[in-house]
């Protein structure tokens, strides 16, 4: 049978906004960890990838649906719906590694999903989207996980400090760094038992659209394993940049602090997960990270920073979703479009890498002070 | 809509697993610090460390419930 050449771009565009995922969510689970000490960076990264990779196969109840019901697949045609696919991911990948380059935690699934809403919008028309939907499943969700988590991780925070108050600091520290280690691999697995299943998701809806798959079915076992591989590749490579962010930039996180945060941020995925009300990992995580700070007495949190973060949720749809449409648009425009689109994004994904190596944050400078990048020399002073 | 009772319920179950988490940590680590000053006093220090035990099989316990939630998804 023939398979048009943007199914094959599509399965490597899929694949690569997979490992960004990887390497832009590892902050989630293992900045505060490494933070405190609790796991040497490499070690830390090493787990996370190993249990992205585990949660991928450990899950694999892949929805017919990629966004959710936010855009309207079933009008996706196999003339179309490839190149919308293809023009969302490379929206995705660009914001990812902007946001990446800023030492910026945020929702890889918002950018997918403003990919996503770009493209299906200017190739099959604003009725296509489900703007109802948009709003309970990412915009008031998207308010409350960090305040969910933040909540918790300051009850959870204030706890373990009044608790401990009479402790010997030296067994606090070393006890809580041991339940970290714990509370952190547990965020890691839930993370992958969600995101490497949008990329399969991404993959098998593709394939059904072009006709390689019937309708509803599962994905191939290679498709699984390729998904999984990456976003394991993508963690264990570890986004050092927003792990300092998470790690050092908020707060000075102790091991208490670090507990609370990620049982919080634990407790919120899952309940979410298993409850019904979607909450987005990377928003939770970060929540849980200032909620920890806010319990701890006389801790500083810089606020600033948690801004910036929160500037940078408030611009990952619309952005994603302006580089979707335009990537989308233009790749349909022929062989010659995806190829120059596939062009584009190599270009600012060198450009960016080659940007981020003027100052690297590696394992070995990661917890040292002070922000990845910044735009604006105004808010370096962090 | 938002769906106030789901939101609602998730964050109930938020943040009563990770204040009992936590607390159950504490107490336990509380254990542990004075398992060792009665050691350093020349007792035996078993009560506080069963103690400490009790509360991190607790901890085990809650955070089974997690991975059995994860995979049974």
């Amino acid at each position: 049978m023939h398979v048009p050449l943007i199914v094959y771009v599509v399965v490597i565009t899929a694949l690569a906004f997979d490992f960004t995922n990887g390497f832009h969510d590892t902050a989630n689970a293992m900045a505060t960890s490494i933070a405190t000490g609790a796991l040497k960076p490499k070690v830390a990264v090493s787990i996370s990838g190993v249990l992205n990779v585990l949660g991928a196969f450990l899950s694999v109840k892949v929805a017919s649906t990629i966004s959710s019901g936010i855009v309207d697949e079933s009008k996706f045609q196999v003339s179309s719906g490839p190149y919308i696919v293809f023009g969302a991911l490379v929206g995705a990948i660009v914001w990812n590694l902007l946001t990446w380059f800023l030492g910026l935690p945020s929702s890889s699934s918002h950018a997918l999903f403003g990919g996503l809403i770009g493209a299906t919008w200017i190739a099959v028309g604003g009725s296509a989207v489900h703007f109802g939907t948009l709003l309970d499943k990412v915009i008031i969700p998207a308010l409350f996980s960090p305040l969910v988590a933040g909540l918790a991780a300051v009850a959870a925070t204030y706890l373990a400090y009044t608790i401990n108050r009479r402790t010997k600091p030296e067994t606090v520290t070393r006890g809580f760094r041991a339940g970290q280690t714990v509370s952190a691999s547990l965020v890691s697995l839930a993370h992958g038992t969600n995101d490497a299943q949008k990329t399969m998701g991404v993959i098998t809806l593709t394939f059904i659209v072009a006709g390689i798959q019937p309708k509803g079915s599962s994905p191939f076992w290679w498709v699984i394993l390729c998904c999984g591989l990456a976003i394991g590749t993508g963690t264990y490579l570890g986004g050092w940049r927003i792990i300092r962010t998470l790690g050092k930039g908020i707060t000075d996180v102790e091991s208490p602090q670090g507990f609370a945060a990620e049982t919080s941020a634990a407790a919120a995925i899952l309940a979410s997960s298993h409850l019904g009300f979607a909450l987005s990992t990377t928003q939770v995580c970060s929540g849980a990270v200032i909620g920890s700070g806010v319990g701890k007495r006389l801790a500083k949190v810089r606020w600033n920073t948690a801004g910036r973060m929160a500037l940078a949720w408030l611009f990952t749809l619309p952005a994603a979703a302006v580089v979707g449409a335009g990537a989308g648009k233009l790749a349909a425009g022929g062989a010659f479009g995806t190829i120059i689109v596939a062009v584009v994004a190599v270009a600012v994904a060198v450009g960016v890498y080659l940007a981020a190596r003027r100052n690297p944050v590696t394992a070995d400078n990661v917890n040292d002070p002070g922000p990845a990048a910044t735009l604006l020399p105004a808010t370096a002073g962090v | 809509m938002i769906n106030w009772a789901d939101f609602g319920k998730v964050f109930i179950a938020t943040v009563v697993a990770a204040v009992l988490l936590v607390t159950l940590f504490s107490v336990g680590v509380i254990g542990l610090s004075q398992q060792t000053t009665a050691r350093e006093k020349g007792g035996s220090g078993t009560a506080p460390f069963a103690a400490a035990v009790i509360c991190f099989a607790a901890c085990v316990a809650i955070v089974g419930y997690g991975i059995y939630l994860i995979v049974a998804k």
